[in-house]
């Protein structure tokens, strides 16, 4: 019997010829990525669980980046960025990423990709439930606690599930309308947000590997939506480029086999597809954009490790060139390479920076922002009754601030389009 | 490891989600001074929606006023309990709160893989649905050996599955004093 490509990395990973789903294993790990929330209690842990003899397994594979809370006054937010960065002092830590200085980058998912910490063949772990955005890479990346992260940082090992794997093929041409928001939403309205627990989510088909790699990192990046364990892409000619871009030409390349055994296959044909929004409260709660099309809102957001990459920025700002929004609207790039491209890339001319600033949008500091709520003074963040529409990746009760607030999510074209009339409308309407 | 673990139920529904058991805002707070600690339990559950709060009525916050620690010790959820970030805060709140068990018919796989490895909470899947039969106060018995519970309110017993390979983690009291027991660290 074949092996999907997760179970292969996780065979490498576990040092066994053959893995099935359902077995626990001891893995090694590559990568472990932490950052301001877990990683002050997740050091607390290891030190107090090593105590005098506690010891960083491989210093090179820790990676830090402070991303949550950032632009903020909130002095218990602030008191953990200093804990990572005497951390980071204390123990001589190369990969951290300093709030402040030049090396600041922005929310962890985007900034793995950016710099190279995204390998195929590898295996990333991550104090975040997004860390499953990096399987974009042919990797398997998931997210787990602070007890399990400070048993990783000092041994680098883990026990870990073997899942079973679920298919998610997408044929045909990609419509312009369409993004891989869309395509995730599809996928979550159909098997809900338990569907995928404990489970690999492959994506797969010529539409998947039409996309760029910060698309198909909106796919992956939402799995955990599902429940899933991880969700992960095969490497093609995109991934390599994108790799030997940054440098990075020396990895393994798994693929599953053609015999492999999966849970559950799913078929679509993006044709058949709409622009989609998951309604309040659950990412899994979809409509059409249409079925709920002139719904009011009070603010937009496009942000996040989900929905604030420059792809998304390309979309929105296609949209928005010389209109005016109707209501508050923020940008807020994932990453300061990417807040650098929207003042370098240009649409007839002028600079995606320029194109929203002139259309009244709002364009913040690169960090995780309004997507998760945060301190009262985090911009972004939803009050009252806000009703919000979002490239975000959760709108559960109280997920973007206030518990009154009402949150949908979307694509970059829908929120765009929506942000031009003040309504949910759909981005067909002006393309 | 207790065997036998008596107290009083809180209800919940499906799809509690860690924003609802601990909401982002309040994750600035040191988990290992005792005192900062208790915030966690005082906004346990603190977003779960008010009318759902407490089922079947609803409207029963878990924490009483500027309390940290609640009168339920057992957490009745639905399915997919747990979903949505990686915080561990999540199952740290709901101990720090004074809860021993969840029972739910499902997890989201961090927040089960937090429970039992952090030892927080013992997270006991159900065989099947119980949160539409326990009521928000009910007395509930869980019984380690013999994996089920029993509702003294009225003698109903329910199974639950075997914790099978986690067990010994669970008994250990976590993933560290597991790997202890076994000489790996």
């Amino acid at each position: 019997m074949g092996m999907t490509i997760t179970e292969k990395i996780l065979a490498k990973a576990a040092r066994r010829e053959n893995v099935k789903a359902g077995d626990n294993l001891w893995i090694d790990v590559d990568v472990l990525m932490t950052h301001d929330v877990c990683g002050p209690p997740t050091i607390a842990i290891w030190k107090k669980e090593f105590g005098e003899k506690a010891k960083i397994w491989d210093k090179e594979k820790l990676v830090i980046f402070p991303d949550h809370y950032i632009f903020t006054k909130n002095p218990h937010a602030n008191r953990n960025v200093d804990i990572l960065r005497q951390f980071a002092n204390d123990y001589d830590i190369k990969n951290y990423y300093d709030v402040g200085t030049e090396r600041y980058k922005g929310v962890c998912h985007i900034a793995l990709a950016e710099e190279g910490y995204d390998v195929p063949g590898t295996v990333l772990f991550g104090t975040d439930s997004h860390t499953c955005t990096s399987g974009a890479f042919g990797m398997f990346a998931t997210g787990v606690g602070n007890t399990d992260a400070a048993f990783i940082l000092g041994t680098g090992k883990i026990w870990e599930k073997i899942p079973e794997s679920m298919k998610f093929t997408f044929n045909g041409k990609m419509p312009n309308y369409l993004t891989a928001k869309d395509l995730i939403l599809q996928i979550l309205g159909d098997i809900g947000t338990d569907g995928a627990t404990y489970r690999a989510m492959e994506f797969d088909g010529e539409s998947i590997f039409s996309l760029s790699m910060f698309e198909r990192m909106t796919l992956t990046n939402m799995a955990i939506e599902a429940g899933g364990m991880n969700g992960i892409i095969a490497v093609d000619e995109a991934t390599k480029k994108y790799l030997s871009e940054i440098g990075i030409t020396d990895y393994k390349i798994f693929e599953s086999d053609s015999d492999a055994k999966y849970h559950s296959t799913y078929k679509y044909d993006v044709s058949k597809i709409e622009p989609l929004v998951a309604k309040p409260h659950s990412p899994d709660n979809r409509d059409t954009v249409r079925n709920v099309q002139g719904t009011k809102l009070t603010k937009c957001y496009i942000g996040s490790c989900t929905g604030g990459k420059i792809t998304d920025f390309r979309y929105a700002a296609g949209l928005l060139f010389g209109k005016q929004v109707k209501v508050t609207t923020f940008i807020v790039p994932a990453s300061t390479a990417i807040a650098k491209q929207l003042e370098e890339e240009t649409i007839s001319g002028v600079s995606l920076k320029d194109i929203f600033e002139k259309s009244g949008c709002i364009i913040a500091e690169s960090s995780c922002a309004a997507c998760l709520g945060g301190p009262s003074d985090t911009i972004g963040r939803s009050v009252d009754g806000d009703v919000v529409i979002s490239t975000t990746n959760r709108n559960f009760p109280g997920r973007m601030g206030s518990k009154k607030s009402q949150v949908y999510l979307a694509s970059p074209l829908t929120v765009a389009a929506s942000a031009i009339t003040g309504k949910i409308t759909d981005p067909r309407e002006f393309l | 490891m207790e065997k036998k673990i008596i107290g009083k139920a809180y209800v919940l529904g499906d799809n509690i989600d860690t924003d609802q058991i601990i909401p982002a805002e309040h994750l600035v707070y040191s988990t290992s001074d005792p005192e900062e600690l208790k915030k966690y339990g005082h906004f346990a559950l603190s977003s779960v929606p008010i009318e759902k709060a407490g089922l079947p009525e609803g409207g029963k916050p878990f924490i009483q006023g500027d309390d940290y620690h609640s009168e339920y010790s057992i957490v009745i959820g639905g399915s997919n309990f747990g979903c949505g970030s990686s915080r561990e805060h999540a199952p740290l709140a709901l101990q720090v709160a004074g809860v021993k068990v969840v029972i739910a018919e499902s997890y989201a796989r961090i927040f089960y893989r937090n429970s039992v490895d952090g030892g927080f909470v013992i997270p006991y899947e159900c065989q099947s649905k119980v949160n539409d039969k326990i009521r928000t106060g009910d007395v509930i018995e869980v019984d380690v050996d013999k994996n089920e519970i029993t509702n003294h309110e009225n003698g109903s017993v329910y199974k639950l599955n075997p914790l099978g390979d986690v067990f010994q983690i669970v008994e250990a009291g976590g993933l560290f004093e597991y790997a202890r027991t076994t000489g790996m660290i």
